[in-house]
């Protein structure tokens, strides 16, 4: 009797385990209307309920009581909204304790907090300005994803736009003295479109830049350091350059001088000559320097075009089933030599632009020659066929009259 | 001088070889071979345009084999070399490459017209049966062929047909594994590809040809039945039919001529084992209709497993035709000429819808 017994004890007790625990919190508002409703809503998409964590761990209070006094009463810890002020130490409880994060996000960083605290939405947060971003800004309240999550606010293709939602409003900025374009800047800008347009996640976002917890402005002197996190041979040549000292002075502006901050298109060789030369603003045309830069926009120019001649000579021959792989594979070399000519350009010295610059031509010459020989090889099959054909044309009259005759004068060939 | 010089020579066709290779045989057969003349004798063109195909297919390969390579590191260099490098390489190999498909295609349009001629009544069930043994064997030298330049396209629908061939029950793990040469496509399937294609699949392929051939003369040409045997006409098969083939052959040459320079066959990318399989993966038209058909069968059916099912229903298809003139002739020997037809249109039918599927899909 004993066995059956235990059994039913043991079926009872882990029944109420597997049962998900009592939370009057979310009882109580899904039933309410409004904003009293929403955070009830909310809640069943967010990565801590996933995680087991329940309303009572920031709020505090009891949610096993169904009595709304109880449940939520001082003497059971309930501490109701967070004032704006103490969000990031209320998050910080649990995401600066490595001991806890260990048991459910064991990779995450636990110094968000730190970093909060030094990036200037900490700092005027710790003076009191209580319109500067918190965690639930960017992260959204009661339905917080993984940042890997495409509907959090923090994922990569939504973040400019969570900043934009403060960094672009006028009203929001005026107090503080900033500009309000950067989110529409940066939507023309190639970084834009590396993340939208080809699907880059990895492609820069303004946390990127300008850090996510710890957000600040880059300096001058460290802008090149910024961009050279990811375009690290450009910074390395630009170094080696006489604008490195200019342009990391007080009055520089490193890489930004020519490339600008948020609205950084396309580099293209017009940025040294011409109507859209970024050299004329410091360098006349007719200076030393501004020939320079003449001289370079016509290398890189010229190897460009030689580039793009080879590559449609060789798609032409190659839509003709012509073989021409091979020319195909060495004019990748040659994109690969103007990538290093405009790398180089940031040396500014043209003896530097002028080797890869120079490689990369007699690639392009001897591609353009390839494609040329596959054209004319593809005519002299045609011309071949034709005659090929015309051969046999007649080859097949011959014979025809051959039977013709023969049968004409032998009916016995066919007969009855 | 002049006149030892032609009593030698005489003597040498009268005598010497005469005497040694029967010429004189050779000469009767060719006098008193007969083809018959009808409506519906173009129909024999067919097998004589599968023979020159052949004859290109053994004369390009031949030449091919002199800068090709089997080997994983150089396969696919080689046939480059021979596309790009080899004075007229580009030439043999797209016509190698075309003439191949084309001489699939012929013998499945020569099988037809036997079926629609009704030409597999006796006394020429063994014609029928080396015929179809040899587009077995046709698609043998397609399949094995296609691996050879080691290029991306070809390496993974090599893979799909092995991994079809490996669903068979009982022994399709075996025949994979030995089509394959190990676990999976590489090296040793390389090798092994090379050498069905250029020695077991010849050599089988000449014998079938030549016990083929040798029933075509011994039984004649097939008359179909709606044409009463008195009033067809008889042509001298040398030289009247002869040169009609020459003829036609004239044409076929043309067209490959035609295919190879304005569609040269493309070479692609090399294999890379590593890579992921490219999208739309699928086997050479050939094989298609059957490819879609497992595509379209769920994975199971009743007890079994579908590409299971759709195998036996291919093994069971293609015993049936293959033992057409079990079933199609009557015990008095004449044929039910309704139901092969009417199979026949369904199989065509079945063939083309299927393969355009298999290709648009």
């Amino acid at each position: 009797m004993k066995s059956p017994a235990l059994a039913f004890f043991l079926l009872l007790t882990s029944s109420a385990l597997l049962q998900p625990a009592k939370d009057s919190c979310v009882e109580c508002h899904t039933v309410m209307e409004g904003n009293l409703q929403r955070p009830a809503t909310l809640i069943k998409n967010d990565v801590h309920t996933a995680s087991r964590l329940s309303c009572a761990d920031c709020h505090g209070g009891d949610p096993q009581s169904d009595d709304p006094l109880q449940a939520m009463s001082a003497a059971k810890g309930f501490r109701g909204k967070t004032a704006r002020t103490a969000i990031p130490k209320l998050c910080s409880t649990c995401h600066s304790d490595p001991n806890f994060m260990r048991k459910y996000r064991p990779q995450q960083r636990v110094d968000q907090f730190q970093l909060y605290q030094t990036s200037v939405h900490g700092k005027r947060l710790a003076t009191g300005d209580t319109t500067v971003a918190t965690c639930v800004d960017c992260h959204s309240v009661h339905d917080i994803r993984p940042v890997k999550d495409a509907a959090s606010p923090v994922h990569p293709l939504k973040l400019p736009a969570t900043c934009g939602h403060c960094h672009a409003d006028k009203t929001k900025m005026a107090r503080y003295k900033i500009s309000t374009n950067q989110l529409d800047e940066y939507r023309t800008s190639v970084h834009w479109e590396a993340l939208t347009k080809r699907g880059d996640l990895s492609a820069p976002n303004c946390a990127s830049c300008h850090g996510n917890h710890g957000a600040k402005p880059p300096q001058v002197e460290s802008v090149a350091a910024v961009c050279g996190s990811c375009h690290v041979l450009f910074e390395k040549n630009f170094a080696l350059s006489a604008h490195k000292p200019v342009f990391t002075s007080d009055s520089g502006g490193g890489c930004v001088v020519c490339h600008s901050n948020h609205a950084i298109h396309k580099p293209s060789s017009a940025m040294l000559d011409g109507v859209k030369s970024v050299c004329t603003p410091c360098h006349e045309s007719a200076s030393e320097q501004g020939k320079t830069a003449t001289r370079l926009a016509q290398s890189l120019n010229g190897l460009d075009k030689a580039l793009i001649e080879s590559e449609r000579l060789l798609s032409q021959a190659d839509k003709y089933g012509m073989e021409v792989s091979e020319a195909q594979v060495k004019l990748m070399d040659g994109k690969e030599s103007l990538v290093k000519a405009r790398l180089a350009l940031h040396t500014f010295r043209e003896g530097e632009v002028r080797k890869p610059v120079d490689a990369g031509m007699a690639i392009a010459k001897e591609t353009l020659e390839g494609a040329k020989a596959a054209l004319h090889e593809k005519d002299v099959r045609r011309n071949g066929l034709a005659v090929s054909v015309f051969c046999i044309l007649l080859a097949i009259l011959a014979i025809w009259f051959l039977i013709r005759r023969m049968e004409s004068n032998n009916n016995g060939a066919i007969n009855s | 001088m002049e006149r030892h010089v032609a009593e030698t020579n005489r003597a040498l066709k009268t005598g010497w070889l005469e005497e040694r290779l029967g010429l004189q045989a050779i000469r009767e057969l060719a006098e008193h071979k007969r083809v018959p003349v009808h409506s519906s004798m173009h129909w024999y063109y067919f097998g004589g345009i599968s023979l020159f195909l052949v004859m290109v297919q053994v004369i390009t390969g031949i030449l091919l084999m002199l800068y090709y390579r089997p080997t994983v590191a150089e396969a696919f260099e080689s046939v480059r070399f021979i596309m790009t490098r080899v004075e007229f390489g580009w030439l043999i190999r797209s016509i190698h490459s075309w003439s191949a498909n084309l001489l699939i295609f012929m013998v499945f349009v020569h099988m037809f017209s036997v079926v629609f001629t009704h030409a597999y009544r006796p006394p020429r069930e063994l014609t029928w049966l080396t015929g179809i043994a040899l587009l077995g064997l046709m698609m043998a030298f397609g399949f094995s062929g296609y691996l050879l330049p080691w290029n991306k396209i070809s390496y993974f629908a090599t893979k799909v047909g092995a991994d079809v061939a490996a669903s068979t029950p009982l022994i399709g793990e075996a025949i994979a594994r030995f089509l394959r040469g190990g676990e999976d496509v590489g090296g040793a399937t390389l090798t092994r590809f090379f050498a069905f294609h250029v020695v077991v699949l010849p050599v089988a392929a000449a014998m079938l040809l030549m016990i083929h051939l040798l029933l075509v003369q011994k039984s004649g040409m097939s008359t179909p039945p709606w044409i009463a045997a008195s009033k067809v006409r008889q042509m001298k098969f040398f030289p009247n039919f002869l040169l009609r083939e020459l003829m036609v052959w004239y044409c076929t040459m043309a067209v490959l001529g035609a295919l190879a320079a304005i569609f040269p066959w493309e070479l692609g990318e090399k294999a890379d084992p590593f890579a992921p399989a490219p999208a739309g993966i699928r086997p050479e038209w050939y094989f298609l209709a059957q490819f879609y058909t497992l595509k379209l069968i769920p994975s199971h059916v009743l007890f079994m497993e579908g590409e299971l099912l759709g195998i036996f229903g291919f093994g069971l298809l293609a015993v049936l035709w293959a033992g057409l003139p079990a079933w199609a002739i009557r015990k008095d020997g004449s044929a039910r000429t309704r139901l092969v037809v009417s199979a026949a249109v369904f199989l065509v039918a079945y063939l083309v819808v299927f393969t355009i599927l298999g290709y648009v899909k």
